[in-house]
Protein backbone atom coordinates (compact mmCIF):
# COMPACT_ATOMS: atom_id res chain seq x y z
CA UNK A 1 0.00 0.00 0.00
CA UNK A 2 3.03 2.32 0.74
CA UNK A 3 4.36 1.93 -2.67
CA UNK A 4 1.23 2.51 -4.36
CA UNK A 5 0.70 6.11 -2.43
CA UNK A 6 3.76 6.77 -3.63
CA UNK A 7 3.42 6.45 -7.03
CA UNK A 8 0.15 8.16 -6.63
CA UNK A 9 2.39 11.08 -5.23
CA UNK A 10 5.10 11.89 -7.74
CA UNK A 11 1.88 10.82 -10.31
CA UNK A 12 0.71 14.00 -8.14
CA UNK A 13 3.53 15.88 -8.92
CA UNK A 14 4.19 15.08 -12.43
CA UNK A 15 0.78 16.62 -12.85
CA UNK A 16 1.55 20.08 -11.47
CA UNK A 17 4.80 20.11 -13.80
CA UNK A 18 4.61 22.65 -16.89
CA UNK A 19 4.90 20.57 -19.69
CA UNK A 20 2.65 18.12 -18.52
CA UNK A 21 -0.02 20.71 -18.20
CA UNK A 22 1.49 21.88 -21.66
CA UNK A 23 -0.17 18.70 -23.11
CA UNK A 24 -2.96 17.55 -21.32
CA UNK A 25 -5.15 21.06 -21.03
CA UNK A 26 -7.42 19.60 -18.03
CA UNK A 27 -6.87 18.31 -14.49
CA UNK A 28 -7.39 15.31 -13.78
CA UNK A 29 -10.13 13.03 -15.26
CA UNK A 30 -12.18 13.06 -11.89
CA UNK A 31 -15.45 15.51 -12.71
CA UNK A 32 -17.65 15.03 -15.79
CA UNK A 33 -16.51 17.71 -17.37
CA UNK A 34 -12.80 17.07 -17.51
CA UNK A 35 -13.75 13.48 -18.55
CA UNK A 36 -15.58 14.88 -21.67
CA UNK A 37 -12.40 17.02 -22.36
CA UNK A 38 -10.21 13.88 -22.13
CA UNK A 39 -12.48 12.42 -25.00
CA UNK A 40 -13.01 15.53 -27.29
CA UNK A 41 -9.67 17.34 -26.40
CA UNK A 42 -8.17 14.12 -27.88
CA UNK A 43 -7.22 13.52 -31.75
CA UNK A 44 -7.25 9.86 -31.18
CA UNK A 45 -10.69 9.76 -29.00
CA UNK A 46 -12.37 12.67 -30.44
CA UNK A 47 -13.82 10.42 -33.14
CA UNK A 48 -15.76 8.77 -30.57
CA UNK A 49 -19.13 9.99 -28.25
CA UNK A 50 -18.54 11.77 -25.01
CA UNK A 51 -21.31 9.50 -23.66
CA UNK A 52 -22.44 6.09 -24.59
CA UNK A 53 -25.87 4.17 -23.24
CA UNK A 54 -24.80 1.64 -20.32
CA UNK A 55 -26.83 -0.93 -22.19
CA UNK A 56 -24.46 -1.10 -25.17
CA UNK A 57 -21.43 -1.80 -22.72
CA UNK A 58 -22.50 -4.76 -22.33
CA UNK A 59 -20.81 -8.36 -23.90
CA UNK A 60 -23.82 -9.74 -25.46
CA UNK A 61 -24.80 -5.84 -26.91
CA UNK A 62 -21.74 -6.10 -29.56
CA UNK A 63 -19.51 -9.26 -28.20
CA UNK A 64 -16.74 -6.13 -29.17
CA UNK A 65 -16.65 -7.58 -32.71
CA UNK A 66 -16.16 -4.09 -34.23
CA UNK A 67 -13.54 -3.20 -31.30
CA UNK A 68 -11.56 -6.58 -31.76
CA UNK A 69 -12.01 -6.01 -35.98
CA UNK A 70 -10.51 -2.92 -35.74
CA UNK A 71 -7.70 -3.81 -32.51
CA UNK A 72 -6.81 -6.86 -35.29
CA UNK A 73 -5.88 -3.96 -37.94
CA UNK A 74 -4.13 -2.30 -35.93
CA UNK A 75 -1.89 -5.33 -34.68
CA UNK A 76 -1.91 -6.30 -38.58
CA UNK A 77 -0.16 -2.52 -39.25
CA UNK A 78 2.04 -3.16 -36.54
CA UNK A 79 3.37 -6.41 -37.34
CA UNK A 80 3.00 -5.68 -41.39
CA UNK A 81 5.53 -2.96 -41.20
CA UNK A 82 8.15 -5.25 -38.98
CA UNK A 83 7.62 -7.77 -41.89
CA UNK A 84 8.42 -4.88 -44.63
CA UNK A 85 11.39 -4.96 -43.21
CA UNK A 86 12.56 -8.01 -43.41
CA UNK A 87 10.73 -8.23 -47.65
CA UNK A 88 11.97 -7.79 -51.28
CA UNK A 89 8.59 -7.80 -53.52
CA UNK A 90 10.73 -9.21 -56.12
CA UNK A 91 10.91 -12.67 -58.12
CA UNK A 92 12.22 -14.98 -56.36
CA UNK A 93 13.58 -12.78 -53.48
CA UNK A 94 9.93 -12.83 -51.80
CA UNK A 95 10.32 -16.60 -51.56
CA UNK A 96 14.00 -16.58 -49.92
CA UNK A 97 12.31 -13.76 -47.56
CA UNK A 98 10.24 -16.48 -46.27
CA UNK A 99 12.83 -18.59 -45.94
CA UNK A 100 14.89 -15.97 -43.89
CA UNK A 101 12.22 -15.15 -41.91
CA UNK A 102 12.13 -18.59 -40.65
CA UNK A 103 15.77 -19.56 -40.36
CA UNK A 104 17.56 -16.58 -39.83
CA UNK A 105 15.69 -13.62 -38.93
CA UNK A 106 14.88 -13.45 -34.54
CA UNK A 107 11.46 -14.47 -33.91
CA UNK A 108 10.87 -14.36 -37.85
CA UNK A 109 8.55 -16.96 -37.51
CA UNK A 110 6.39 -15.47 -35.07
CA UNK A 111 6.30 -12.48 -36.33
CA UNK A 112 5.03 -14.44 -39.12
CA UNK A 113 2.06 -16.52 -37.91
CA UNK A 114 0.84 -13.82 -35.67
CA UNK A 115 0.41 -11.61 -39.19
CA UNK A 116 -1.36 -14.50 -40.87
CA UNK A 117 -3.22 -15.56 -37.86
CA UNK A 118 -4.44 -11.87 -37.35
CA UNK A 119 -5.35 -11.67 -40.87
CA UNK A 120 -7.63 -15.09 -40.97
CA UNK A 121 -9.38 -13.80 -37.51
CA UNK A 122 -9.76 -10.23 -39.00
CA UNK A 123 -12.18 -11.80 -41.80
CA UNK A 124 -13.91 -13.79 -39.54
CA UNK A 125 -14.15 -11.03 -37.11
CA UNK A 126 -15.51 -8.70 -40.06
CA UNK A 127 -18.04 -10.98 -41.17
CA UNK A 128 -18.78 -12.05 -37.57
CA UNK A 129 -19.81 -8.41 -36.82
CA UNK A 130 -21.35 -7.65 -39.99
CA UNK A 131 -24.04 -10.64 -39.11
CA UNK A 132 -24.52 -9.26 -35.70
CA UNK A 133 -24.88 -6.33 -36.15
CA UNK A 134 -28.05 -7.69 -38.81
CA UNK A 135 -29.50 -9.66 -36.39
CA UNK A 136 -29.48 -6.84 -33.70
CA UNK A 137 -31.37 -4.55 -36.38
CA UNK A 138 -28.10 -2.35 -36.21
CA UNK A 139 -28.59 -1.39 -39.69
CA UNK A 140 -31.86 0.30 -39.30
CA UNK A 141 -32.56 3.92 -39.65
CA UNK A 142 -30.64 6.02 -38.82
CA UNK A 143 -27.66 3.95 -39.03
CA UNK A 144 -28.36 3.20 -42.58
CA UNK A 145 -25.15 5.14 -44.03
CA UNK A 146 -22.45 3.29 -41.69
CA UNK A 147 -24.37 0.07 -42.02
CA UNK A 148 -22.69 0.79 -46.04
CA UNK A 149 -20.00 2.08 -45.11
CA UNK A 150 -19.32 -1.37 -43.03
CA UNK A 151 -19.67 -2.90 -46.70
CA UNK A 152 -17.08 -1.32 -47.73
CA UNK A 153 -15.05 -1.76 -44.93
CA UNK A 154 -15.83 -6.01 -45.46
CA UNK A 155 -14.44 -4.92 -49.26
CA UNK A 156 -11.52 -3.41 -48.17
CA UNK A 157 -10.68 -6.21 -45.62
CA UNK A 158 -11.16 -9.30 -48.29
CA UNK A 159 -8.82 -7.57 -50.55
CA UNK A 160 -6.51 -6.56 -48.36
CA UNK A 161 -6.44 -10.16 -47.04
CA UNK A 162 -6.49 -11.28 -50.70
CA UNK A 163 -3.20 -9.60 -52.24
CA UNK A 164 -1.65 -9.95 -48.64
CA UNK A 165 -2.14 -13.74 -49.82
CA UNK A 166 0.36 -13.41 -53.02
CA UNK A 167 3.07 -12.25 -51.32
CA UNK A 168 5.08 -15.26 -49.45
CA UNK A 169 5.40 -16.05 -53.60
CA UNK A 170 4.93 -19.96 -52.60
CA UNK A 171 3.12 -22.40 -54.19
CA UNK A 172 0.12 -21.52 -52.40
CA UNK A 173 -0.26 -18.07 -53.09
CA UNK A 174 0.45 -18.28 -56.68
CA UNK A 175 -2.01 -21.16 -57.67
CA UNK A 176 -4.98 -19.10 -55.54
CA UNK A 177 -4.35 -15.55 -56.81
CA UNK A 178 -4.75 -17.67 -60.21
CA UNK A 179 -7.67 -19.04 -59.42
CA UNK A 180 -9.23 -15.97 -57.80
CA UNK A 181 -8.15 -13.47 -60.94
CA UNK A 182 -9.68 -16.17 -63.26
CA UNK A 183 -12.47 -15.32 -62.30
CA UNK A 184 -12.24 -11.05 -62.97
CA UNK A 185 -11.94 -12.39 -66.08
CA UNK A 186 -15.46 -13.63 -66.36
CA UNK A 187 -16.67 -10.14 -66.02
CA UNK A 188 -18.08 -8.98 -69.39
CA UNK A 189 -16.03 -6.67 -71.70
CA UNK A 190 -14.51 -5.08 -68.47
CA UNK A 191 -12.79 -8.45 -67.59
CA UNK A 192 -9.47 -9.15 -68.85
CA UNK A 193 -8.78 -5.50 -69.10
CA UNK A 194 -9.03 -5.29 -65.29
CA UNK A 195 -7.32 -8.58 -64.86
CA UNK A 196 -4.49 -6.65 -66.71
CA UNK A 197 -4.74 -3.83 -64.70
CA UNK A 198 -4.65 -5.14 -61.59
CA UNK A 199 -1.52 -7.80 -62.57
CA UNK A 200 0.17 -5.41 -65.08
CA UNK A 201 0.77 -7.59 -67.46
CA UNK A 202 -1.28 -10.91 -68.37
CA UNK A 203 0.63 -13.29 -66.51
CA UNK A 204 0.71 -13.61 -62.36
CA UNK A 205 5.02 -12.54 -62.48
CA UNK A 206 7.01 -9.58 -61.27
CA UNK A 207 4.18 -6.81 -62.28
CA UNK A 208 1.77 -8.40 -60.60
CA UNK A 209 4.35 -9.44 -57.00
CA UNK A 210 4.84 -5.66 -57.14
CA UNK A 211 1.40 -4.28 -57.94
CA UNK A 212 -0.10 -6.70 -54.74
CA UNK A 213 2.50 -5.44 -52.55
CA UNK A 214 1.64 -1.69 -53.04
CA UNK A 215 -2.00 -2.62 -52.35
CA UNK A 216 -1.70 -4.27 -49.95
CA UNK A 217 1.06 -2.45 -47.96
CA UNK A 218 -0.23 1.55 -48.84
CA UNK A 219 -3.45 2.01 -51.49
CA UNK A 220 -5.26 -0.56 -49.01
CA UNK A 221 -4.46 -0.08 -45.90
CA UNK A 222 -5.01 4.18 -46.37
CA UNK A 223 -8.40 3.32 -47.83
CA UNK A 224 -9.33 0.98 -44.33
CA UNK A 225 -7.88 4.01 -41.95
CA UNK A 226 -10.30 6.23 -43.92
CA UNK A 227 -13.43 4.20 -43.90
CA UNK A 228 -13.10 2.72 -40.29
CA UNK A 229 -12.38 6.70 -39.00
CA UNK A 230 -15.40 7.46 -40.97
CA UNK A 231 -17.27 4.54 -39.50
CA UNK A 232 -16.35 4.93 -35.94
CA UNK A 233 -17.30 8.82 -36.59
CA UNK A 234 -20.98 7.84 -37.69
CA UNK A 235 -21.52 6.01 -34.35
CA UNK A 236 -21.25 9.46 -32.53
CA UNK A 237 -23.38 11.19 -35.14
CA UNK A 238 -26.19 8.89 -35.35
CA UNK A 239 -26.82 8.81 -31.97
CA UNK A 240 -24.51 5.91 -30.18
CA UNK A 241 -25.00 2.13 -30.76
CA UNK A 242 -28.52 0.50 -31.34
CA UNK A 243 -29.83 -1.14 -28.16
CA UNK A 244 -33.28 -2.62 -27.98
CA UNK A 245 -34.89 -1.92 -24.45
CA UNK A 246 -36.37 -5.85 -24.85
CA UNK A 247 -34.33 -8.28 -22.89
CA UNK A 248 -33.92 -10.94 -25.32
CA UNK B 1 -61.83 7.89 -19.02
CA UNK B 2 -61.19 10.51 -21.46
CA UNK B 3 -60.33 9.56 -25.10
CA UNK B 4 -56.59 8.05 -25.47
CA UNK B 5 -54.67 10.64 -27.23
CA UNK B 6 -52.88 9.86 -30.74
CA UNK B 7 -49.31 10.39 -29.49
CA UNK B 8 -47.63 10.42 -25.30
CA UNK B 9 -46.12 13.52 -23.85
CA UNK B 10 -42.87 12.79 -21.91
CA UNK B 11 -41.03 15.59 -20.29
CA UNK B 12 -37.09 14.87 -18.99
CA UNK B 13 -36.88 17.34 -16.02
CA UNK B 14 -33.32 16.38 -14.46
CA UNK B 15 -31.58 19.43 -16.20
CA UNK B 16 -28.30 18.26 -14.30
CA UNK B 17 -28.28 14.93 -16.48
CA UNK B 18 -29.40 16.07 -19.78
CA UNK B 19 -30.94 19.00 -21.50
CA UNK B 20 -34.64 19.75 -21.07
CA UNK B 21 -36.58 18.12 -23.92
CA UNK B 22 -39.98 17.48 -24.93
CA UNK B 23 -40.95 14.69 -27.05
CA UNK B 24 -43.82 13.77 -29.17
CA UNK B 25 -44.21 10.30 -30.03
CA UNK B 26 -47.31 9.51 -32.26
CA UNK B 27 -47.73 6.27 -33.67
CA UNK B 28 -46.55 4.47 -36.30
CA UNK B 29 -43.15 6.83 -36.00
CA UNK B 30 -39.88 5.71 -37.21
CA UNK B 31 -37.20 3.82 -35.42
CA UNK B 32 -35.44 7.44 -35.09
CA UNK B 33 -37.83 8.68 -32.76
CA UNK B 34 -37.35 6.13 -29.98
CA UNK B 35 -37.10 6.85 -25.95
CA UNK B 36 -33.61 6.55 -24.28
CA UNK B 37 -33.10 3.24 -23.12
CA UNK B 38 -31.30 3.18 -20.15
CA UNK B 39 -28.88 5.40 -18.14
CA UNK B 40 -25.48 6.97 -20.40
CA UNK B 41 -22.01 6.95 -18.85
CA UNK B 42 -18.79 8.59 -19.75
CA UNK B 43 -16.75 7.22 -22.65
CA UNK B 44 -13.60 8.14 -20.25
CA UNK B 45 -13.08 6.01 -18.56
CA UNK B 46 -16.10 3.25 -19.11
CA UNK B 47 -15.08 2.85 -22.94
CA UNK B 48 -11.59 3.11 -22.92
CA UNK B 49 -10.94 0.89 -19.62
CA UNK B 50 -13.33 -1.92 -21.11
CA UNK B 51 -11.85 -1.38 -24.99
CA UNK B 52 -8.16 -1.34 -22.78
CA UNK B 53 -9.13 -4.78 -21.35
CA UNK B 54 -10.61 -6.65 -25.08
CA UNK B 55 -7.61 -5.30 -26.94
CA UNK B 56 -5.13 -7.12 -24.07
CA UNK B 57 -7.06 -10.01 -24.20
CA UNK B 58 -7.20 -9.98 -27.72
CA UNK B 59 -3.46 -9.78 -28.29
CA UNK B 60 -2.85 -12.71 -25.38
CA UNK B 61 -4.33 -14.91 -27.39
CA UNK B 62 -2.87 -13.93 -30.43
CA UNK B 63 0.46 -14.38 -29.07
CA UNK B 64 -0.71 -17.88 -27.28
CA UNK B 65 -1.61 -19.24 -30.69
CA UNK B 66 1.03 -17.92 -32.94
CA UNK B 67 3.33 -19.64 -30.58
CA UNK B 68 1.89 -22.86 -31.61
CA UNK B 69 0.23 -22.61 -34.65
CA UNK B 70 2.51 -21.98 -37.78
CA UNK B 71 1.72 -20.00 -41.14
CA UNK B 72 2.03 -22.54 -44.04
CA UNK B 73 4.63 -22.20 -46.51
CA UNK B 74 4.82 -24.37 -49.39
CA UNK B 75 7.40 -24.42 -52.40
CA UNK B 76 8.64 -21.76 -54.19
CA UNK B 77 6.11 -20.68 -56.97
CA UNK B 78 5.75 -23.08 -60.51
CA UNK B 79 3.99 -21.83 -62.75
CA UNK B 80 4.42 -25.00 -64.84
CA UNK B 81 3.49 -27.11 -61.98
CA UNK B 82 -0.31 -26.87 -60.96
CA UNK B 83 -1.56 -28.52 -57.71
CA UNK B 84 -4.91 -30.22 -58.05
CA UNK B 85 -7.11 -28.84 -56.80
CA UNK B 86 -5.96 -25.20 -57.25
CA UNK B 87 -7.93 -23.25 -54.53
CA UNK B 88 -8.53 -19.63 -53.61
CA UNK B 89 -8.06 -18.11 -49.88
CA UNK B 90 -11.12 -20.26 -47.96
CA UNK B 91 -13.12 -16.74 -48.00
CA UNK B 92 -13.59 -17.56 -51.52
CA UNK B 93 -14.33 -21.27 -51.62
CA UNK B 94 -18.05 -20.75 -51.18
CA UNK B 95 -17.14 -19.02 -54.56
CA UNK B 96 -15.31 -21.52 -55.77
CA UNK B 97 -18.08 -24.11 -54.94
CA UNK B 98 -20.47 -22.45 -57.03
CA UNK B 99 -18.45 -21.99 -59.92
CA UNK B 100 -18.11 -25.70 -59.93
CA UNK B 101 -22.05 -25.88 -60.92
CA UNK B 102 -22.74 -22.51 -62.55
CA UNK B 103 -21.74 -21.03 -65.95
CA UNK B 104 -18.88 -18.78 -64.95
CA UNK B 105 -20.42 -14.95 -65.14
CA UNK B 106 -23.65 -15.92 -63.09
CA UNK B 107 -21.34 -17.51 -60.34
CA UNK B 108 -18.19 -15.85 -60.12
CA UNK B 109 -19.80 -11.95 -61.38
CA UNK B 110 -23.70 -12.18 -61.27
CA UNK B 111 -24.36 -13.44 -58.13
CA UNK B 112 -21.42 -11.95 -56.23
CA UNK B 113 -22.35 -8.31 -57.57
CA UNK B 114 -25.99 -9.28 -56.59
CA UNK B 115 -24.97 -10.10 -52.97
CA UNK B 116 -22.97 -7.30 -52.41
CA UNK B 117 -25.82 -4.65 -53.97
CA UNK B 118 -28.40 -6.55 -51.78
CA UNK B 119 -25.98 -5.77 -48.69
CA UNK B 120 -25.73 -2.40 -49.02
CA UNK B 121 -29.45 -1.55 -50.07
CA UNK B 122 -30.86 -3.72 -46.95
CA UNK B 123 -30.73 -0.33 -44.32
CA UNK B 124 -33.40 1.32 -47.02
CA UNK B 125 -36.24 -0.98 -47.53
CA UNK B 126 -37.72 -0.15 -43.70
CA UNK B 127 -40.95 -1.82 -44.91
CA UNK B 128 -40.86 -3.79 -41.69
CA UNK B 129 -40.12 -1.32 -39.16
CA UNK B 130 -42.17 -2.78 -36.11
CA UNK B 131 -40.30 -6.14 -36.70
CA UNK B 132 -43.63 -8.81 -37.19
CA UNK B 133 -43.04 -11.71 -37.86
CA UNK B 134 -43.13 -13.47 -41.64
CA UNK B 135 -46.54 -14.89 -40.90
CA UNK B 136 -48.12 -12.63 -38.68
CA UNK B 137 -50.30 -10.75 -41.26
CA UNK B 138 -52.01 -12.19 -44.43
CA UNK B 139 -50.32 -15.29 -43.93
CA UNK B 140 -52.39 -17.11 -46.68
CA UNK B 141 -50.96 -14.98 -49.43
CA UNK B 142 -47.53 -15.37 -48.12
CA UNK B 143 -47.54 -18.69 -47.72
CA UNK B 144 -48.61 -19.12 -51.89
CA UNK B 145 -45.58 -16.16 -52.18
CA UNK B 146 -43.14 -18.18 -50.47
CA UNK B 147 -43.93 -21.71 -51.67
CA UNK B 148 -43.63 -20.42 -55.42
CA UNK B 149 -39.96 -18.96 -54.72
CA UNK B 150 -38.88 -21.89 -52.87
CA UNK B 151 -40.29 -23.96 -55.21
CA UNK B 152 -38.19 -22.16 -58.46
CA UNK B 153 -35.46 -22.03 -56.46
CA UNK B 154 -35.54 -25.65 -55.63
CA UNK B 155 -36.38 -26.23 -59.54
CA UNK B 156 -33.16 -23.83 -60.43
CA UNK B 157 -30.86 -25.29 -58.22
CA UNK B 158 -31.73 -29.00 -59.04
CA UNK B 159 -31.21 -28.20 -62.57
CA UNK B 160 -27.63 -27.49 -62.09
CA UNK B 161 -27.20 -30.17 -59.52
CA UNK B 162 -26.10 -27.55 -57.46
CA UNK B 163 -26.80 -29.68 -53.78
CA UNK B 164 -24.65 -27.95 -51.63
CA UNK B 165 -27.05 -24.91 -52.24
CA UNK B 166 -30.17 -27.21 -52.22
CA UNK B 167 -29.55 -28.74 -48.93
CA UNK B 168 -28.82 -25.76 -47.07
CA UNK B 169 -31.84 -24.18 -48.34
CA UNK B 170 -34.29 -26.66 -48.06
CA UNK B 171 -33.17 -27.09 -44.50
CA UNK B 172 -33.83 -23.33 -43.69
CA UNK B 173 -37.08 -22.82 -46.15
CA UNK B 174 -38.79 -25.75 -43.94
CA UNK B 175 -37.60 -24.15 -40.36
CA UNK B 176 -39.35 -20.77 -41.72
CA UNK B 177 -42.52 -23.05 -42.46
CA UNK B 178 -43.16 -24.84 -38.85
CA UNK B 179 -44.54 -21.57 -37.17
CA UNK B 180 -47.08 -20.93 -40.09
CA UNK B 181 -48.38 -25.14 -39.38
CA UNK B 182 -48.24 -24.76 -35.82
CA UNK B 183 -48.54 -21.13 -34.53
CA UNK B 184 -49.57 -21.80 -31.39
CA UNK B 185 -46.62 -24.02 -29.53
CA UNK B 186 -44.82 -22.99 -26.32
CA UNK B 187 -41.89 -24.69 -26.83
CA UNK B 188 -38.89 -22.37 -26.34
CA UNK B 189 -37.39 -23.10 -30.11
CA UNK B 190 -40.74 -22.79 -31.88
CA UNK B 191 -41.58 -19.26 -30.45
CA UNK B 192 -38.22 -18.14 -31.57
CA UNK B 193 -38.39 -19.25 -34.71
CA UNK B 194 -42.38 -17.50 -34.99
CA UNK B 195 -41.02 -14.11 -33.71
CA UNK B 196 -38.46 -13.57 -36.49
CA UNK B 197 -39.20 -11.52 -39.50
CA UNK B 198 -38.61 -12.06 -42.99
CA UNK B 199 -35.01 -10.39 -43.69
CA UNK B 200 -34.41 -12.83 -40.49
CA UNK B 201 -35.14 -15.49 -42.56
CA UNK B 202 -33.34 -14.28 -45.76
CA UNK B 203 -29.90 -13.67 -43.98
CA UNK B 204 -30.65 -17.20 -42.10
CA UNK B 205 -30.85 -19.02 -45.71
CA UNK B 206 -28.09 -16.52 -47.09
CA UNK B 207 -25.46 -17.62 -44.04
CA UNK B 208 -26.30 -21.33 -44.34
CA UNK B 209 -25.83 -21.55 -47.88
CA UNK B 210 -22.21 -19.71 -47.46
CA UNK B 211 -21.14 -21.28 -44.54
CA UNK B 212 -22.01 -25.00 -46.26
CA UNK B 213 -20.58 -23.85 -49.57
CA UNK B 214 -17.43 -22.55 -47.74
CA UNK B 215 -17.06 -25.77 -45.50
CA UNK B 216 -17.65 -27.75 -48.74
CA UNK B 217 -15.35 -26.17 -50.90
CA UNK B 218 -12.60 -26.08 -48.15
CA UNK B 219 -12.87 -29.79 -46.50
CA UNK B 220 -14.85 -31.76 -48.79
CA UNK B 221 -13.41 -30.89 -52.48
CA UNK B 222 -9.98 -32.97 -53.95
CA UNK B 223 -8.46 -33.66 -57.60
CA UNK B 224 -10.88 -32.55 -60.11
CA UNK B 225 -13.42 -30.73 -57.33
CA UNK B 226 -14.27 -34.44 -56.37
CA UNK B 227 -15.86 -35.20 -53.56
CA UNK B 228 -13.44 -36.51 -50.47
CA UNK B 229 -13.92 -37.14 -47.04
CA UNK B 230 -10.97 -35.11 -45.28
CA UNK B 231 -10.30 -38.09 -43.02
CA UNK B 232 -9.36 -40.23 -45.58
Amino acid sequence: MATIGWTHQRLEQLRQTRAWRSIFRRGPARTNRTRSLAVFGNLGLHVLPVKVREKSLSVRATYYLGSISFFLFVVLTVTGILLMFYYHPAVPDAYRDMKDLIYVVSNGVFLRNLHRLAAQAMVVAVFWHMFHVFYRSGYKPPHEFNWVIGIGLLMVTLFLSYTGYLLPWDQLAFWAITVGTNIISYVPVLGRPIRFLLLGGHIIGQNALLRFYVLHCVILPLAAVVLIAVHFWRIQKDGGLTVRDDHD
Amino acid sequence: MTEKRSYEVGLGSDALRQPRRIVFITRKTSAKVKGEVGAQLMSFPHVILRESIAFQVLTIALVVLALFWDAPLEQLANPLLTPNPAKAPWYFLGLQELLHYFPPVLAGVLLPTLVVLALVVIPYFDVNIEGAPLWAHRSRRRLQIYLGVLAVLFVLLAIYDAWTVLVPTVLVGALALIPYFSPTSNSRFQKLLGSRTLPWWVMTWFIAVALTLTAVGTFFRGPGWSWVWPWS
